[in-house]
């Protein structure tokens, strides 16, 4: 049976176009993926993102729990609110999953998991926690709706109530605050602005229609993929998985080595492919004629070859990107096969638009 | 529903054919391939002057979700190109059977246009998909 989340009805009011996605059926478009797109980067768009899993680990254990199971560090987080982007990773240093965890406390965390890779995750953290004082609970209760775009928090807050407004008043990027029903965090997936919001089961389809009211425009995943590939945003499953290390995914920066002694699950591995240099590394790729770069397509660097891991035509620069996993000894150029033919592309950082701007040279 | 005018042909790989009354024959895609494609994003359309055969492929529509062959449905020299395309391919979107056309076929066999679909064939072709 497929899943629908709670503000399925309203997508189908909206007129989506619905798919198939990873057992969900969820909006592509609604009429536009590349209006979409753009509405997020010069205004104020949202997407139903309530297919995405969240966990709470709570317990006496639980700082030193998630300090062995994740690779960053959460003693980073010192101030109740404040998220982290980190990877899981496996012990042969492959990435079960990329997740945000929010500290509330030492004995208590929220962590915001892929809707694809629920089980395993789940699964994973179990068998890890065995030696630890912790209980992972899944909460199921809430929807969640990120708002996304230059205009997103001017908007939403035209329909908060006073103590909403107060409590997300001046928050800074990566914090979540519970403000009455709602937690409201200042993360994304656009590279813009703007909140992802959890909202109360019962009360989605309500707040949905309250931002339509505040002319927030309805987006779909076509969207989302091309403005997080814009964003340098990895995609779980695609830009990496089980079988790809950190190092090879532009995630070294997810990982924090020191201080030394803390042995969270895979280090071994990672630390032994930082020091050999042995992984491939992730690029970005920027073709500025014709076509465009899609997953799966081979790039030739001398005589060994990477692999396109996302590709789209760029809405904000009209031209196509892409990200690929390829051998440490690229240059400032590289070939792509496509469609029969082989194609100079530009290697850049896995970064291209930020807050609506472009961002390489 | 797609919309299907009927005084057009169409190919199973859903271009479809006017016959102009300078005799020349216009080629697009049809309704419902631009809603399968979704939005365009580059028309990579032939050279005027190009012979091509019923069958060849000889353009390409690309979209936002992926790079998609068009079939010349008839045989014959490319006579024109639709140029508005290369600034706006959206176009291909918003009106597939007008000011989205792709080129023009001066057709060697005027007789291969029996040989394509009427718009009930066709919406038969696009209902076994």
């Amino acid at each position: 049976m497929i899943k629908k989340t709670p503000l399925h009805a309203k997508h189908v009011e909206c007129g989506a176009k619905l798919v198939d996605f990873h057992g969900w059926e969820m909006p592509l478009h609604y009429g536009s993926q590349m209006e979409e797109h753009h509405v997020v980067r010069q205004d104020a768009g949202m997407f139903d993102v309530s297919h995405m899993t969240i966990v709470e680990v709570t317990g006496t254990d639980a700082n030193s729990f998630l300090r062995k199971l994740l690779a960053n560090d959460v003693n980073k987080l010192q101030k109740p609110g404040k998220a982290l982007y980190t990877p899981m990773l496996n012990e042969q240093g492959g990435v079960i999953d990329d997740l945000i965890v929010y500290f509330f406390d030492q004995t208590n965390y929220r962590l915001v998991v892929n809707s694809a890779t629920r089980d395993k995750d789940l699964e994973w953290m179990q068998k890890v926690a065995k030696n630890f004082e912790v209980n992972i609970l899944e909460n199921a209760d809430y929807a969640m709706v990120a708002i996304q775009g230059p205009q997103a928090k001017e908007r939403v807050a035209t329909k908060l109530s006073e103590a909403q407004k107060a409590a997300v008043d001046g928050m800074k990027p990566f914090f979540g605050v519970q403000a009455d029903d709602l937690f409201i965090a200042t993360t994304g997936y656009t590279g813009e602005d703007g909140y992802e919001i959890m909202v109360p089961k019962a009360q989605a389809a309500d707040f949905w229609q309250l931002m339509l009211d505040a002319d927030i425009k309805p987006c779909g995943l076509g969207a989302r993929d091309t403005l997080r590939l814009e964003a340098g945003m990895n995609l779980y499953g695609q830009d990496m998985d089980d079988t790809v290390s950190p190092l090879a995914a532009n995630m070294a920066w997810t990982i924090t080595w020191d201080p030394e002694e803390r042995d969270f699950v895979g280090r071994t591995v990672l630390e032994q492919q930082r020091a050999n240099k042995s992984t491939d590394k992730l690029v970005g790729l920027v073709l500025e004629e014709k076509g465009v770069l899609r997953a799966g397509l081979k790039v030739i660097v001398g005589d060994q070859e990477g692999v396109i891991t996302s590709g789209t035509f760029s809405p904000t620069l009209g031209h196509s990107i892409a990200m690929a996993r390829v051998p440490r000894s690229i240059g400032e150029t590289a070939e792509v096969e496509m469609r029969k033919k082989h194609v100079t592309v530009k290697v850049t950082k896995p970064a291209f638009v930020r807050a609506g701007k472009k961002i390489f040279d | 529903m797609s919309n299907i005018p009927t005084e057009l042909k169409f190919a199973t790989t859903h271009e479809w054919v006017r016959k102009e009354t300078d005799g020349l024959m216009t080629i697009g895609i049809s309704e419902h391939a631009q809603e399968l494609l979704g939005d365009m994003v580059f028309v990579d359309l032939p050279d005027v002057g190009e012979e091509v055969s019923a069958g060849d492929d000889c353009a390409v529509a690309e979209s936002v979700k992926a790079a998609s062959d068009i079939y010349a449905p008839i045989s014959g020299q490319i006579v024109a190109v639709n140029e508005e395309l290369e600034g706006s391919p959206e176009l291909v979107n918003s009106d597939p059977f007008g000011d989205g056309w792709l080129f023009k076929i001066k057709p060697s066999d005027e007789s291969e246009l029996e040989g394509l679909l009427d718009a009930e064939g066709y919406q038969n072709v696009i209902d076994e998909d």
